[in-house]
């Protein structure tokens, strides 16, 4: 009995497989955080919708959500590959061994793994975006808005994008005020809204009147607002969350690199990449410069301006590493391999990067 | 350090409110391992009434009504039909998880509502308790308040002296003339509406937001500290604010700058509430004393 229900399986995937060219692509998507986290995962899922927007009847999405970095996205990513995706977009840092280990054993599927370096089959192909650039700006508004002169930092596991993150939020910093102190707490995780709750309320405890994070969800902007001091929204514009609280956000935009990568797949066209685009290429955008005042806003204005066009970027020397040593030389500016790897704290930023 | 305490206060709250519902339950005899469960549950029922009515306090209602709700189904089972109460514990947390996720799955990442904090004329205004607990959210007053009376119930009372009878042994009680399982299912419902109300602080006034799981594990470390007080509420609350500060204290030692690896700052609660264990299980003579004797035994009644 088996035998022939598989059998006819068999005769019926066969059979459909000439038809198959006219099917519409299946394009598959892994988020960490459930898509209502107003943050990243959302964010992913807003490129998701954009797909389906503008390719139509040409594609076919579909997505997991809240799937754990490890073991467990082994699975989903695999369950992916096995029900016909025909390219699978895996939206967290944690899920990049577990991609490489399912593309090799599924060649004809592509795999989009965002933020990771791990290329190791030629059907992985990794995006990042410059999500440093706008940790400039906002280390710039927080230093010229702050009283204290100290800023807190809610951040998630001590990876080189997260590290990047903060050295792009200091030297912003001390451009304005070279004394910023900056309070970092670790939470160990990417979405976990009562710890960062508790994270936010610890670091307004002490003294700072500044708040960002790379974490995910809006916990500490209700927290900040609650307290009665400024944020920085993460992922996604969380104005709602704090209407009078909320400087500005880094919003990432995915949605153009979604759908070109889905529109290559039906073109056939496409082949492994490795992409890091910014405010240029509007895969990074600010949210409006709200709740400060005009002159400051023009000036975050001017600086994301420059960025944009390349005229300036952040990481150009002089910059020490954390212990005095130089980095950078006057006017030398990092290389994006050095960018990708980067595991120092700059010169100002007090602590350890735990390990 | 008012700020420190307070952030402690808000962390051992939702602990306390279970654990003290817990302990009840386990005073009558019955060892109810749902409380993760009936919190969850909870805190969903409670952020979902708050939000579709923009009214916190009926958010507290419905948080206290669903753990209710399901410790009814645990007290049918394990008191009525006199189940193996582990088990039936256990399925009653992945029921409640299960449940929550399901109920909850539209309100991920929404902006809730949030419980107002109290404010209490003179009291409120008084030096470091005021701004802890009469300047606070309602549920923490409530908490110690529930512990407080709790104590008066079970030493003080003819009823807690009847309740302790249940839990030591039952088939005295029940030639005394004593109801043994109206007794318990009471003691079971308590404890659910304890746990749901844990959970309702948890949405409405931990973070104004839901997500699954979001009660990560409380209702596991509630039951500990059950027997980190050996069944006694006063030591609830010292347990319960412990706990509060270890969680705490990890993230002000991080902005402080101590040089202690974060993942074993993350441990420590965890850490601690084995370390607790381990030393209350060598003392044994201190424990016993305070043991419901029947604790766990399913109980038939001889008709």
């Amino acid at each position: 009995m088996k035998r022939i229900l598989l059998g006819a399986a068999l005769a019926l995937g066969l059979g459909l497989s000439p038809a198959a060219a006219q099917d519409p692509v299946r394009a598959c998507f892994v988020y960490v955080g459930p898509v209502g986290d107003f943050g990243w995962s959302y964010q992913h899922d807003q490129g998701r919708l954009q797909v389906e927007a503008e390719l139509g009847d040409q594609v076919e999405t579909a997505f997991l959500e809240s799937v754990k970095e490890g073991a467990d996205a082994e699975r989903a990513i695999e369950r992916f590959a096995r029900s016909g995706c025909d390219i699978i977009f895996t939206t967290s840092f944690g899920y990049m061994d577990a991609t490489n280990k399912v593309a090799a054993r599924f060649p004809d599927v592509k795999f989009e793994h965002a933020t990771g370096y791990k290329r190791e089959h030629p059907n992985v192909s990794t995006y990042n975006s410059k999500f440093y650039q706008g940790r400039y700006i906002i280390g710039q508004i927080a230093a010229a808005m702050s009283d204290t002169g100290t800023a807190g930092y809610i951040a998630s596991f001590p990876i080189p994008e997260v590290i990047r993150g903060i050295n792009a939020f200091m030297l912003g910093a001390q451009s304005v005020d070279p004394d910023f102190a900056l309070k970092i707490v670790w939470v160990n995780s990417w979405f976990d809204p009562a710890r960062e709750a508790d994270a936010a309320k610890a670091l307004i405890g002490q003294g700072v009147d500044m708040l960002t994070q790379h974490t995910d969800s809006a916990a500490p902007m209700q927290v900040a607002a609650e307290e009665g001091i400024k944020a920085f929204g993460q992922a996604s514009d969380q104005i709602a969350f704090g209407p009078e609280t909320q400087l500005t956000s880094i919003i990432d935009d995915w949605g153009p690199y979604y759908v070109a990568r889905v529109k290559a797949v039906i073109d056939g066209t496409w082949s492994q990449s490795d992409k890091w685009d910014g405010l240029l290429e509007g895969n990074v955008a600010m949210a409006p410069y709200t709740n400060m005042p005009e002159e400051l806003a023009a000036k975050a204005q001017e600086v994301e301006e420059a960025i944009r066009t390349g005229a300036f970027e952040p990481f150009t020397g002089p910059i020490n590493k954390q212990d005095g040593t130089p980095w950078l030389a006057e006017g030398e500016v990092a290389t994006e391999g050095a960018l990708l790897g980067l595991n120092f704290y700059v010169e100002g930023v007090d602590g350890q990067i735990p390990n | 350090m008012i700020a420190i305490l307070l952030t402690i206060v808000t962390a051992a709250t939702p602990l306390l409110l279970a654990a003290i519902g817990e302990l009840v339950v386990e005073r009558s005899g019955v060892l109810n391992l749902g409380v993760e469960g009936m919190m969850v549950v909870g805190a969903v029922a409670a952020f979902a009434v708050a939000l579709s009515t923009g009214n916190p306090w009926l958010g507290v209602l419905a948080g206290a009504g669903a753990g209710a709700a399901l410790s009814l189904v645990f007290a049918a089972l394990a008191v009525g039909l006199a189940t193996n109460q582990v088990a039936t514990g256990l399925a009653l947390t992945l029921f409640g998880i299960g449940v929550a996720g399901l109920v909850g799955e539209g309100f991920v990442g929404v902006p809730g509502v949030k419980l107002p904090p109290l404010s209490v004329p003179g009291l409120s205004d008084l030096p470091i308790i005021g701004p802890l607990i009469f300047a606070q959210d309602p549920l923490t007053l409530l908490s110690l308040a529930l512990t407080a009376g709790v104590s008066v119930f079970l030493f003080r009372t003819r009823a807690g002296l009847r309740l302790r009878a249940v839990g030591d042994a039952p088939a005295a009680a029940q030639a005394i003339g004593l109801n043994v399982i109206g007794i318990r299912v009471a003691a079971v419902i308590f404890g659910g509406v304890c746990a749901g109300l844990a959970g309702a602080h948890l949405t409405l006034v931990y973070t104004s937001q839901w997500i699954e799981e979001i009660t990560a594990g409380r209702g596991w470390i509630a039951l500990a500290l059950v027997v980190f007080a050996s069944w006694r509420p006063g030591r609830v609350i010292l347990g319960a604010y412990l706990f509060g500060a270890v969680t705490i204290a990890q993230f002000h030692a991080q902005a402080l700058g101590v040089a202690v690896p974060s993942q074993l700052l993350s441990a420590l609660p965890y850490l601690a509430t084995i370390l607790v264990l381990v030393l209350i299980a060598a003392n044994r003579r201190a424990t016993m004393v305070n043991t419901p004797a029947a604790l766990g035994k399913p109980f038939v009644p001889d008709r």
